[in-house]
């Protein structure tokens, strides 16, 4: 074994080892964004990235975007984990939570009951589901995932009968409006006079929301008694359920969650663009791809898929208009490519 | 060809028959004479567009029944070939069109779309089992969104449109009686095509792999280069279909490749049956049936609703789709025969 270490020491007296340089190479990355979104673009800058006002826009919005994104697949990824059922009906619990938030919101007047309904709605339809149909199948994870694509077209079928082909947009309080101004120079007036950046206040209660909701799943998980549960369904479940524990109650509590949050995410998304049919598939294409670069099952790299997407396809939108979901698809390949499972995701 | 010739053959020709089965051939005289009694809707709306989407569904069957890879992106792999056919034949929206004859563009576009589908292959055999699935829904979903926002390649939402059949031999191929012969004809082959590879020692392999990839990359069979080469196969099926598929329609949209009929060529197969390469033509009979003459009683809004239900019994109920079905009931049928009568 020592003369199999040596060249690895010789190497890490030379200079420095790969980890370090990973690590070097991201904080040179963080120095340069850090930079790029600080400082007062000279004027080749510009020239290159359109506008310095263009690529910050790019970079926020492919932030809450992400939010967004992470909030519908972090349900999607923990489904799967623990019970190897690959929900293609999470997109219509998305777009169903829309619908329900949305009514809610435009009757009662309060948009906070809105999404209160739309996750504890869509907590129940998804245990329902767990109960009524996915738990009869169980085992069979090919049926288990043609029956959930028999229910979304049915549940897709039934929202346009319900809500028609129309385009709702939920009503967002006044408190979340207005805009709020960030320490972010875009440009300086000939005069001298400094013109901040603004962002709508709503995104960035979006993406703070995704960040709480992610922490608390992560808390969750790893803190608390069902979290320990869950993960060690993930890892083994004949071993979980020949421990003593209900893994059927296990599956139950993982489903409604699941469900919830993409309830939750389907009114908070409604409010922040709009809700019409179709937006299922661009939910689910997103879960999809979120969760194959992240790996399956892991919150953690949910999370990283989410921020690597909607970067990709904010700044795609800016860069190269047509081309842009070319570069997501492009994230995803080269994720397979060089590791199959995702990044955080484990072989099995 | 002298008589004595015939009557020696006599033998090998009678042990030919007997190796196609009586079943065959009562289907394919039946399905040859269909014209006789059809009416030209008849002949292409439901004949045709059943042949077509029958070609789409044994292409998925290939993969799935063989292979135990379910695959979604099917329809765009057809999807390939019948833009293929847009850019390199002619199309009058006035954008590409290279004017190419079909007997150039057909063979592009069905290599095309054998390529494509090699590629997508390549993706996803790099995972195992229900990731296939997943992996092959996204690469769908990507490329209908793709189609739809590019406009230099794919012309945007609204395709091509204007595409006309080859008119040779002096037949117009899209006529109704030469079209039905035409599909009719590229099924057959790739129905016998099919039904002979799952017997060869690829197909054998391929099962093999199917099984247990494990043992069979033990024993030194390259697992990854096999399963390609299943999806570069029922690439050249998918490819066909799209050609007749888009002149058949005379025009070609993203909506042609959205999800909506990626799932419908998945319904089709597992409707049908992912057991025999029959199954996929079976179910998409079943469906176009159902596409045409439900909306009489359902109405067009709720179509959906009725095809989803239909496809969620027959996976609780039937998991192999009619055929499973047709195998359970077989049994009982010729016990009922043998009893003794009254």
């Amino acid at each position: 074994m020592s003369l199999l270490d040596r060249p690895s020491q010789t190497l890490s007296s030379g200079g420095m080892t790969l980890r370090q340089a990973w690590g070097v190479a991201g904080l040179l990355a963080a120095a340069v964004l850090t930079w790029l979104v600080f400082a007062v673009w000279p004027e080749w800058l510009n020239a290159i990235l359109i506008s310095k006002k263009a690529f910050v826009s790019a970079i926020l919005n492919g932030i809450t975007l992400a939010g967004l994104y992470f909030l519908v697949a972090s349900g999607f990824t923990l489904i799967f984990g623990l019970m190897r059922n690959v929900n293609l009906a999470h997109g219509s619990l998305y777009l169903l939570g829309a619908y329900i938030g949305y009514e809610v919101t435009n009757r009662t007047g309060y948009w906070l009951l809105g999404v209160a309904a739309g996750f504890a709605v869509l907590a129940i339809v998804g245990v329902v589901m767990q109960v009524f149909v996915f738990r009869r199948l169980e085992g069979d994870d090919l049926r288990q995932t043609l029956v959930s694509i028999g229910i979304s077209i049915v549940a897709a079928d039934l929202m346009l009968a319900v809500w028609a082909g129309g385009t709702y947009q939920i009503t967002t309080p006044e408190w979340l409006d207005g805009a709020l101004t960030l320490p972010v120079i875009t440009a300086v007036r000939s005069n001298g006079v400094s013109v901040f950046l603004t962002y709508p206040l709503y995104r960035v209660v979006v993406l703070a929301a995704a960040i709480v909701i992610g922490v608390g799943l992560w808390l969750m998980l790893h803190k608390t008694r069902v979290g320990m549960m869950i993960r060690a369904g993930v890892d083994d479940r004949a071993m979980l359920q020949a421990s003593g524990v209900n893994v059927h109650a296990v599956f139950a509590i993982v489903f409604a969650v699941g469900a919830g949050l993409a309830g939750f995410a389907g009114v908070v998304g409604g409010s922040a663009l709009s809700v019409a049919p179709g937006e299922d598939v661009r939910y689910l294409l997103a879960s999809l791809v979120v969760v194959i670069v992240g790996g399956m099952g892991s919150i953690t790299g949910a999370a990283i898929g989410a921020l690597l997407i909607g970067l990709a396809e904010q700044i795609g939108l800016v860069y190269f208009p047509t081309y842009g979901i070319v570069l997501t698809f492009v994230i995803m390949v080269v994720t397979l490519a060089i590791r199959p499972q995702g990044i955080m995701g484990k072989a099995r | 060809m002298s008589l004595a010739i015939a009557t020696n053959n006599a033998a090998t020709q009678r042990n030919w028959l007997e190796k196609l089965g009586p079943g065959h051939i009562i289907l394919g005289t039946a399905l040859v004479l269909y014209p006789l009694v059809a009416s030209d809707f008849f002949l292409t709306q439901i004949g045709g567009y059943s042949l077509i989407f029958g070609m789409l569904g044994l292409s998925l069957m290939l993969l799935a029944g063989y292979g135990g890879m379910v695959s979604l992106a099917q329809i765009t792999v057809a999807g390939i070939s019948a833009y293929a056919i847009a850019i390199l034949g002619n199309n009058n929206s006035n954008v590409l069109g290279f004017g190419w004859p079909w007997w150039l563009a057909v063979p592009f576009a069905v290599v095309a779309a054998a390529l494509a589908s090699a590629l997508i292959g390549w993706i996803s055999v790099r995972t195992e089992g229900i990731y296939t699935i997943m992996i092959t829904l996204a690469i769908a979903t990507a490329t209908y969104y793709f189609a739809q926002q590019n406009y230099a390649i794919f012309n945007g939402h609204s395709g091509y449109a204007g595409i006309r059949a080859p008119v040779f031999w002096g037949v117009n191929w899209r006529d109704a009686r030469p079209f039905y012969y035409l599909c009719l004809g590229l099924s057959v082959l790739s129905y016998a095509g099919v039904l002979y590879g799952s017997r060869s020692t690829f197909g054998m392999t391929l099962q093999a792999i199917r099984d247990n990839p494990r043992r069979m990359r033990a024993l030194g069979y390259h697992v990854t280069a096999h399963k390609v080469f299943a999806w570069l196969l029922a690439g050249v099926i998918a490819g066909l279909a799209g050609v007749l598929l888009v002149w058949f329609n005379g025009r070609v949209s993203p909506g042609t490749i959205g999800v909506d009929a990626a799932i419908d060529v998945l319904i089709i197969a597992v409707i049908g049956g992912l057991r025999h390469p029959i199954g996929p033509f079976l179910g998409a009979l079943v469906v176009v049936l159902m596409q045409t003459f439900a909306i009489d009683i359902v109405g067009a809004e709720r179509f959906n609703t009725l095809i989803g239900l239909v496809f969620l019994v027959i996976v609780f109920v039937s998991p192999d789709g009619i055929l499973g079905l047709w195998g359970r009931i077989k049994p009982h049928l010729a016990q009922e025969s043998l009893r003794p009568g009254p």
